[in-house]
């Protein structure tokens, strides 16, 4: 009776634990279904290489170059800004800090982190989109750039926690060896700890570069919102999350414009699992390099 | 330790009365001077990290802060949005947060007992890690498109506070799971093997002994995923959220008001600019304070839970 029972309740946690992976795959199901049915109207070609998006003319045109073109550029602008700042912050962290010092700066990143991405998106909106608008000339506030910066100072934290945990993965005796054949402390980061470390801090980037990419809210509201492809930094850009976003609550149901969305959506969603997975592997190998194990 | 050693240890080599400077002291001083430079750098890095949380407190607070008063907190929007409050958004976000963590919290606590107690096979635990993984970085804007057609229209839910939970639910789950599982592999193995060895059972033992024992770091990933789940807009809207609804919810099943899809929807849409950025910062900054304080007071549980373990 008993034993009958612990079984019972060990199969419960089974099923309920492969929730996340259900949930997953329903994800994977939900948008292939709605994706599929544009590809009857628009060839995967066209839709992935065409350059104009007007879903909503007579005849529509579902060329989403033009979006993708814009997600990879505020996406490229923002690891200009969150590579250098979450990696030195990182180090700052790792390497300068003292007890005291890291009580107060680990929980100010670990803040900057949760704060919601409506609220950077209205920051942007009111405070750096005219503040850039000024202080560079330029004809509008909301462009690629804006949403680059915001998107950097967003991706910043998420870079240096992640960074920062590869680094605690470092042993001390790789310190201890380099401090002991004469090297200074900045040679010993730069030369012995940044490397050994340095898958650890690429899964850091990749995973900022998922956070840019993926953002919705902030790029909704900063980037201006045309659906062009960029020819500077200084244009307004619709990311692949903001077209769909801004588009799906005006788009008819089983409408061709409606799955194109969902077809967006699923790129998107390609886009960063690649990415996760590679952060996963990169980091699995990293810590069987330091001799780790899990 | 190691670094006083080896300066004590070249001092001796080059006696500091030498005045003309030899290669290797002309180097040494390069050195100092780019590890100075260096070590500046970090620091500005880190600065930057302050400078960029200040700037989005002081602008949000500097004009929030004179519109925020009982009226806004407890009054329903008057005037299409230019006067009145935000009450009926504060209390959708509370539903809409209640409902998300009551769904995720028995799956991902089972979750993560099932990956810690149960220790499954190396593959599973593969699998499952993945994909705990990659549903955490799945953007926010697709967890919208599954809930809009999986809850709201598959499951007939319609655009509702459920709809919106059960999406909200689904992103908080890798927040809690992984929480979790750090509570439970922190509880010391000793505890469980004192109390198999008493004669319970295994789930005896998990329920008495192992969960009791991680509690504070399940509330720990409870409290982060509020702070996260309540400040989500994308997932809302086309789920649960609408600009205007008149007075209060009333039902699972209705649309709500919420406070983040509140801010984006005042700076987007309506007719009076001026009136309704106003209500939009100090909806901000209420926002800003709510999730920031949760967020606050989850590091400061895991501080104090993590004193105790090293004691």
């Amino acid at each position: 009776m008993n034993r009958r029972k612990e079984k019972l309740i060990k199969w419960l946690f089974t099923v309920t634990a492969f929730a996340s992976l259900a949930f997953l795959v329903g994800i994977v199901l939900v948008l292939f279904k709605e994706a599929l049915p544009i590809f009857k109207t628009v060839s995967p070609k066209a839709f992935l290489l065409g350059q104009s998006w007007y879903p909503t003319a007579e005849p529509p045109e579902f060329g989403i170059l033009p979006l993708i073109a814009a997600s990879l550029w505020v996406t490229a602008g923002a690891l200009v800004i969150c590579v250098p700042l979450g990696v030195g912050s990182a180090l700052y962290l790792h390497e300068l800090a003292g007890d005291k010092q890291r009580a107060v700066l680990k929980p100010v990143i670990e803040i900057l982190a949760s704060v919601p991405s409506i609220i950077y998106g209205f920051f942007g909106m009111v405070v750096m989109a005219p503040f850039l608008q000024e202080a560079l000339d330029l004809p509008i506030g909301l462009t690629a750039f804006t949403t680059s910066v915001i998107l950097g100072v967003m991706a910043t934290p998420t870079v240096a926690s992640i960074a920062e945990d590869a680094l605690s993965y470092v042993p001390r005796s790789f310190r201890e060896a380099s401090f002991a054949v004469g090297a200074d402390r900045w040679q010993t980061l730069t030369k012995v700890i940044i490397p050994a470390a340095g898958s650890g801090i690429s899964t850091a980037v990749i995973l900022g570069m998922s956070r840019a990419i993926g953002e919705t809210m902030t790029v909704l509201m900063v980037a201006g919102g045309s659906a062009i492809i960029p020819e500077s930094m200084f244009d307004p850009v619709r990311p692949m999350t903001a077209a769909i976003a801004a588009e799906m609550g005006e788009a008819p149901v089983g409408s061709d414009h409606y799955h194109a969305l969902f077809a967006i959506a699923l790129i998107l969603f390609l886009i960063t699992f690649v990415f996760n997975v590679a952060a996963e592997l990169i980091s699995r190998r990293y810590r069987l390099k330091l001799g780790l194990s899990r | 330790m190691m670094t006083s050693a080896y300066v004590s240890m070249t001092a001796a080599t080059v006696p500091a009365a030498v005045p003309p400077k030899t290669a290797q002291a002309r180097a040494r001083a390069r050195r100092g001077l780019v590890q100075k430079l260096g070590f500046g750098a970090l620091g500005l890095c880190m600065a930057a990290n302050i400078v960029f949380l200040g700037a989005i407190l002081f602008f949000i607070a500097a004009k929030g802060l004179g519109a925020i008063n009982w009226e806004f907190l407890t009054q329903v929007p008057r005037d299409s949005m230019t006067a009145g409050g935000v009450a009926p958004a504060i209390l959708g976000t509370f539903y809409l947060t209640l409902g998300a963590i009551l769904f995720s919290l028995p799956l991902g606590v089972a979750c993560a007992v099932y990956l810690t107690e149960y220790s499954p096979k190396g593959w599973i635990v593969n699998v499952l890690r993945i994909s705990i993984n990659n549903l955490a970085g799945v953007p926010s804007v697709v967890f919208g498109l599954f809930g809009l057609t999986v809850f709201v229209k598959y499951m007939g839910f319609g655009v509702s506070i459920i709809a919106g939970s059960l999406t909200l639910g689904i992103l908080a789950l890798p927040v809690i799971i992984s929480a979790s599982q750090e509570a439970l592999t922190a509880v010391p193995q000793s505890i469980r093997e004192a109390s198999l060895a008493l004669g319970a059972t295994q789930w005896e033992t998990i329920r008495r002994v192992v969960l009791p024992a991680a509690l504070p770091g399940i509330l720990t990933g409870v409290i982060l995923s509020v702070g996260r789940v309540a400040g989500e807009t994308a997932p809302i809207l086309f789920t649960a959220a609408a600009f205007y609804v008149k007075g209060y919810p009333d039902s699972p099943f209705s649309e709500v008001m919420a406070l983040p899809y509140h801010i984006y929807a005042l700076m987007t849409e309506g007719t009076h600019p001026e009136e309704q950025t106003r209500i939009a910062y100090a909806s901000s900054l209420l926002l800003l304070g709510l999730v920031l304080s949760v967020s606050m007071l989850a590091i400061y549980i895991r501080q104090r839970q993590r004193k105790t373990y090293h004691a």
